[in-house]
């Protein structure tokens, strides 16, 4: 087990001792631990990276609001910013790799084909970031296939070190803010990046993304996570950008996942996909929940609401 | 645990959600194939938060549309209904408000009907579009399933002699298929019928082998679990 890696750290050494990037180790790991040949493995992403950007391409172009008119409508309004980017503060770059993240995520909501890149909530960031930036660099399809192989590693990376991709069990973190960390890295190694660089950026992204709890409205996969996507591209974005200009993160990738574990085992039932807290305990969130014709929320979760503090008269208690 | 890159690369499929809408088909998927044969009826009892949230996350189509062979990226599955409408199947879903069989929060309870059978199987959407299926007709049995990576043959047979699955080892050997685990449960009611479940994973069994197993004496079916899932 030659490219077999169990964290980051070991995956920059394998990087280090055979002289590759991050995507070759990844191909290598497949081909070695599932007995698959290399054209097999490659192809297999190739219809990873088809799917995406059909779905990115039918998102940019639908407007049809989802089926409980959440969301929809933001795609198209975010790629008209692409042509008028004097204006705006963000890059073209950054604008349409959220337009693309925006795309990806609202197409999921209408229920459209997408791919669950780590996971269907956080799906956007990973194509957003990377075929903006493959648009703007004309960089060759085989730079993009390794960047796509790039992104997989850091998520193989951050479960085989026992962490998780799953907000049911560590909230927002581990879906967008995984995803992000992915799409950081992949876009250093684009970007020509060293290994150490695209952990590097990793290890930034996913720091910016900790404790981010995961609480739907009425638990429909659509806000916040479809903006959420959004930023979270710009995000992956300044990592790799700080990541070149040679920034280090203080704390390395692992244990940021540790740290994303260990923020997870504090992290209330509510704020767990259970959309019993957060932003779907508000006043809108129970809208939504009403339209949808769910029970009302149990009271021992409306408690929580922090009361005003007006002195010490007491009075209210 | 074995991670593969298309795990994380991975499904392609049709939103909105990896566990209950690409987890849910996949455990239609597999209720037909356990079935063999068209179904006329369906009948889905939905529990913990597949009863709340099903219509929401398009629960119901993605059930619908497993039964009826669609693969997680198809496209024809938001009009499942019309669909099964069209093929004579009849569907029924019942959200049961009662905690589930095996108290995980995304389960289902699939019933197929046809006039001469009725199979009933118990899964559970796991998270990340894995799946779980927990009775096969209230007999327990353990699979699990991540992205269609481990193969599975699932074999009802006699109880009696004990070593009336010794034939069909012997065919796999032959074949040179090997047996990463296998678990054997009996029918609490009825003693003399048992199901086994054989790993057998990074193999795969052409049509006519599996054929070839169903002949041996003393086995009453052989499903293989192989090329459902993508």
């Amino acid at each position: 087990m030659k490219y077999q890696f169990s964290n980051c750290g070991k995956l920059l050494e394998i990087c280090k001792k055979n002289k590759l990037p991050i995507s070759q180790v990844a191909i290598r790991r497949e081909m070695e631990l599932f007995g698959k040949s290399k054209p097999l493995v490659r192809n297999k992403m190739k219809e990873v990276r088809n799917a995406m950007w059909h779905a990115i391409q039918k998102g940019i172009k639908t407007t049809t609001k989802s089926k409980y008119g959440l969301v929809g409508t933001s795609a198209g309004k975010v790629y008209a910013g692409v042509k008028k980017s004097g204006s705006m503060l963000h890059s073209k770059v950054a604008i349409r790799a959220m337009a693309y993240a925006l795309a990806t995520t609202e197409q999921n909501a209408r229920m459209g084909r997408i791919v669950a890149f780590p996971t269907a909530g956080g799906s956007g960031v990973v194509p957003g970031v990377l075929f903006s930036t493959f648009e703007h660099m004309k960089s060759s399809k085989r730079k993009m296939l390794n960047a796509l192989f790039t992104a997989s590693a850091i998520g193989i990376a951050v479960l085989e070190h026992d962490g998780t991709i799953s907000a049911a069990k560590a909230g927002c973190q581990a879906e967008v803010g995984v995803g992000t960390a992915m799409a950081a890295a992949g876009v250093t190694e684009m970007r020509e990046g060293t290994p150490e660089q695209c952990v590097n950026a990793a290890a930034l992204a996913l720091k910016n993304m900790l404790g981010l709890a995961c609480d739907p409205l009425g638990g429909l996969v659509e806000v916040p996570c479809v903006k959420r996507n959004a930023i979270g591209a710009s995000i992956a974005l300044a990592a790799s950008d700080m990541s070149m200009l040679g920034v280090e993160s203080f704390v390395p990738m692992d244990e940021v996942v540790e740290a994303m574990m260990n923020i997870s085992a504090t992290m209330n039932e509510s704020i767990r996909e259970t959309a019993l807290g957060g932003l779907a305990i508000t006043p809108t969130g129970f809208r939504v929940r009403e339209k949808m014709g769910l029970p009302p929320v149990p009271k021992e979760y409306l408690k929580k609401t922090p009361t005003k503090k007006c002195g010490n008269c007491k009075g209210c208690n | 645990m074995l991670v593969s890159i298309f795990d994380v690369a991975g499904p392609i499929m049709v939103g909105p959600s990896s566990s209950h809408t690409a987890g849910a088909c996949k455990i239609g998927q597999i209720a037909r194939a356990l079935f063999n044969g068209t179904p006329t009826e369906a009948d889905f009892y939905l529990y913990g938060s597949f009863a709340t949230v099903y219509q929401g996350h398009a629960t119901d189509k993605a059930l619908l549309a497993g039964v009826m062979r669609f693969l997680t990226n198809d496209p024809r599955l938001k009009k499942a209904f019309e669909i099964a409408r069209e093929k004579g199947l009849k569907y029924k879903f019942v959200p049961v408000k009662i905690d589930s069989p095996e108290h995980h929060p995304n389960t289902v309870r699939i019933i197929l009907k046809n006039k001469s059978r009725q199979v009933s199987l118990v899964g559970s959407s796991i998270g990340g579009g894995k799946i779980k299926i927990t009775f096969i007709n209230d007999v327990p049995v353990d699979l699990e399933m991540i992205a269609g990576r481990f193969f599975s043959l699932l074999i009802g047979h006699d109880n009696e002699p004990s070593n009336i699955l010794h034939p069909l080892y012997g065919k796999l050997i032959d074949w040179h298929i090997p047996i990463a685990g296998k678990q054997t449960i009996c029918d609490v009611r009825n003693k003399k019928k048992c199901l086994t479940t054989l790993n057998i994973e990074g193999s795969y069994l052409k049509l006519l082998q599996v054929l070839e197993l169903e002949k041996l004496s003393g086995i009453d079916f052989v499903r293989s679990l192989t090329k459902l899932l993508k």
